[in-house]
């Protein structure tokens, strides 16, 4: 049996994930916020996969100090042994109205899905390094490939750990470790229930799909779907001086 | 932020002032400062019991973790915005199948409850409320109430087919029936009328569990509802088992006409009458005998920009064959109607839900083509027919009927005001009761 530790279980790509890999025979550690819904999680993963073996902890990464997440990341490991796939899926969608007029919400936005994704990475990192195998996959989002004024707080937060994952792959590269950038468009999760969906919108179970396959396939880099590299690219080309008189 | 919903017909929607996505089902919602609630599944209904404008609306979707299974005595218990087909995916493979089961298998658990919903084996077993033991209530004061037969009956049997108008069902446990394999015995045999339907049907649905006929509501005179009868029972042993087709089929946009119209459909039903029956009993997977139409992805598409109407209603045994003989002519008259022209009869195994469709009688399901004023003057010829032979219309398939036919067919509708919550409300509720 194979190991994993999804960090952010109760997002709705990472729960589509966490099936897909109980379905392939992976025990499983959980993290999330929520501990009544990560009982939830794991009951029904009981029902699913009776040979899975399921463990939950509940973390926060704004309520628990760096040390405490770190202590609670050595416990999965302490628990599973080798580990071949982290998933770190948790984040929030900042509202960035919000943000342009109360820093401290800005500063949260940034602590939620930037820094503290990057001390986590930091910690997971130099486990798999020791190991000397296994997956990093980190769910990030083409959010950070050009900040726009509707969303570039988010958008920040999601390019610097686009960054910091280009370093650190370089890095651990020689010692077998797979460090995966998943970059999804727009996705019909609880995180956007509240929009209006249309033709561009996936379903995460088809993010998920696209992301255990990146995982066994050994990628560096995902648009997921596929088509979202193709937007960004034309988004990315769009010089400064016209992109800052858009309304995006 | 509000959201525009839809339901199957794509004649009726609805823009919400609040989305609920819940995370965990032992967290309550807050519902203090909202209205009007209402639970969303997964949209299959055709008309408007699924859709309230300007109230808060709760995503069940969200919940459709498993969190019980009892292999042994085939119970399950799971959240109830889980899918019929994520329930069959889990349970078939262990030798259960669901009691109860419409022809889609994408309506979601507190859906089937909630529409109280019947199948093929309605004579034989009664509806899907028949084989639920108990479920959670949330109120919208958020108290939570567990029903059974036992524990709170008079929320219990409110609830099973309430239109999820009692409170959000939050989860249930359901009874399931035991099968050998996912394959099923079918048989068909062609009738070429009505009388002949109606000996054919006293014959077969003392016999067979699953029992439905197409009707070619096209034929006229002395073909008048022709159609074929169609009986399945779940196989036993096989040397070899049938795999499912997997199915790529689908409609990815509507397109501004209906591909259904008087033409498309006279070749079809000619041709589908006139196929080669094999006189054998065929083998099949359960899922093309249980749901045909789900094969094609979004089918609802057909019927083009304007959508369509569904028209079900069920009559007293009484004068059947006059009455639905009455209704076929009508449509047969004005060539509206669709290939989708489903006859049952149902048996007197009642769920015992106040507000339920399902009670012994014939039930006959047609699909229409929205065409404005023309489909409901059609609507309201038949309306009359219903009413005067003591029928019903179902809910779950309704956008037309009068408040008066609703009133008449469910003679329960005081009993059931009593323990209506008094937020949770629906756009159907407000066009046949009132606010």
């Amino acid at each position: 049996m194979k190991n994993a530790i999804i960090i952010g279980a109760g997002s709705t790509i990472a729960s589509c994930v966490i099936d897909k890999l109980a379905a392939k025979d992976f025990n499983i550690y959980l993290l999330a916020r929520d501990s009544e819904a990560l009982l939830e999680k794991q009951q029904d993963l009981n029902v699913k996969y009776p040979n899975a073996n399921i463990f939950i902890q509940a973390f926060d990464v704004l309520a628990n100090s760096m040390d405490q997440i770190t202590e609670k990341i050595n416990i999965c490991f302490d628990t599973l042994g080798t580990v071949e796939v982290v998933l770190i899926a948790y984040g929030t969608l900042p509202n960035q109205k919000l943000c342009e007029n109360d820093l401290k919400e800005e500063s949260s936005a940034l602590r939620i899905n930037g820094v503290s994704v990057l001390e986590i990475c930091h910690h997971v990192a130099n486990k798999l390094q020791l190991q000397k195998s296994g997956t990093l996959a980190v769910i990030t989002s083409v959010a950070g490939l050009r900040g726009r004024q509707s969303n570039y707080i988010y958008g920040a937060a999601k390019s610097m750990v686009n960054i910091y994952l280009q370093g650190l792959r370089n890095r651990v590269n020689q010692y077998g470790v797979q460090v995966l950038t998943v970059m999804p468009g727009f996705v019909d999760t609880k995180m956007t229930a509240e929009f209006k969906k249309g033709l561009l919108w996936a379903k995460p179970g088809k993010v998920a799909d696209d992301i255990v396959n990146a995982i066994f396939k050994k990628k560096d880099i995902i648009y997921t779907p596929w088509f979202w590299r193709y937007i960004m690219l034309i988004i990315k080309s769009i010089p400064e001086s016209i992109f800052k008189k858009m309304k995006l | 932020m509000s959201h525009e919903y839809l339901s199957w017909g794509r004649i009726n929607n609805a823009t919400s002032m609040l989305d609920y996505a819940p995370i965990s089902r032992n967290k309550n919602l807050d519902f203090a400062d909202v209205n009007r609630i209402l639970t969303y599944g997964n949209g299959r209904s055709y008309g408007d019991v699924c859709l309230s404008d300007q109230a808060s609306i709760i995503n069940s979707r969200f919940l459709n973790k498993f969190i019980h299974f009892d292999r042994k005595d085939g119970i399950l218990t799971c959240e109830a915005g889980i899918t019929l087909q994520e329930i069959l995916k889990l349970i078939v493979p262990t030798g259960w199948f669901l009691s109860v089961t419409p022809g889609t298998q994408y309506v979601t658990l507190g859906g089937a409850i909630a529409n109280d919903v019947h199948g093929k084996n309605h004579h034989a077993v009664g509806s899907f409320g028949c084989f639920v033991e108990e479920f959670e209530l949330c109120l919208s004061s958020n108290e939570r109430l567990i029903c059974s037969k036992a524990q709170n009956a008079n929320y219990f049997f409110a609830t099973i087919g309430g239109l999820g108008l009692t409170g959000w069902i939050v989860w249930a446990k359901i009874r399931l029936l035991p099968i050998c394999n996912p394959n099923m015995v079918t048989n068909s045999y062609k009738f070429a009328n009505l009388d002949e339907y109606f000996a054919l049907n006293t014959e077969l649905a003392a016999n067979n569990d699953y029992t439905v006929a197409w009707i070619d509501c096209l034929s006229s005179g002395a073909k008048l509802g022709r159609g074929i009868y169609f009986t399945g029972a779940h196989a036993g042993y096989q040397e070899e088992l049938i795999q499912p087709k997997a199915s790529h089929l689908g409609m990815p946009i509507y397109l501004p006409v209906s591909l259904i119209n008087r033409y498309s459909l006279q070749i079809f039903n000619f041709l589908y009458y006139n196929r080669r029956q094999s006189s054998a009993p065929v083998m099949q997977h359960y899922e093309p005998f249980f749901y045909p139409l789900d094969a094609i992805n979004n089918w609802n598409r057909l019927y083009g920009q304007k959508g369509f109407y569904q028209y079900q209603f069920v009559i007293p045994f009484t004068n059947a064959r006059e009455v639905i003989a009455e209704v076929l002519k009508h449509i047969s008259k004005r060539k509206m109607g669709s290939f989708l022209a489903v006859l049952k009869t149902m048996g007197d195994i009642g769920s015992g839900g106040l507000l339920s469709f399902a009670r012994p009688g014939v039930t006959l399901a047609l699909d229409f083509a929205n065409q404005g004023n023309k489909t409901i003057e059609l609507f309201r010829i038949l309306d009359q027919i219903v009413l005067e032979a003591g029928g019903a219309i179902y809910p779950a398939k309704d956008a037309c009927m009068s408040p008066e036919l609703f009133m008449r067919g469910y003679p329960n509708l005081d009993k059931f005001k009593l323990l209506k919550d008094p937020k949770f409300s629906s756009n159907f509720w407000r066009r046949v009761v009132g606010e």
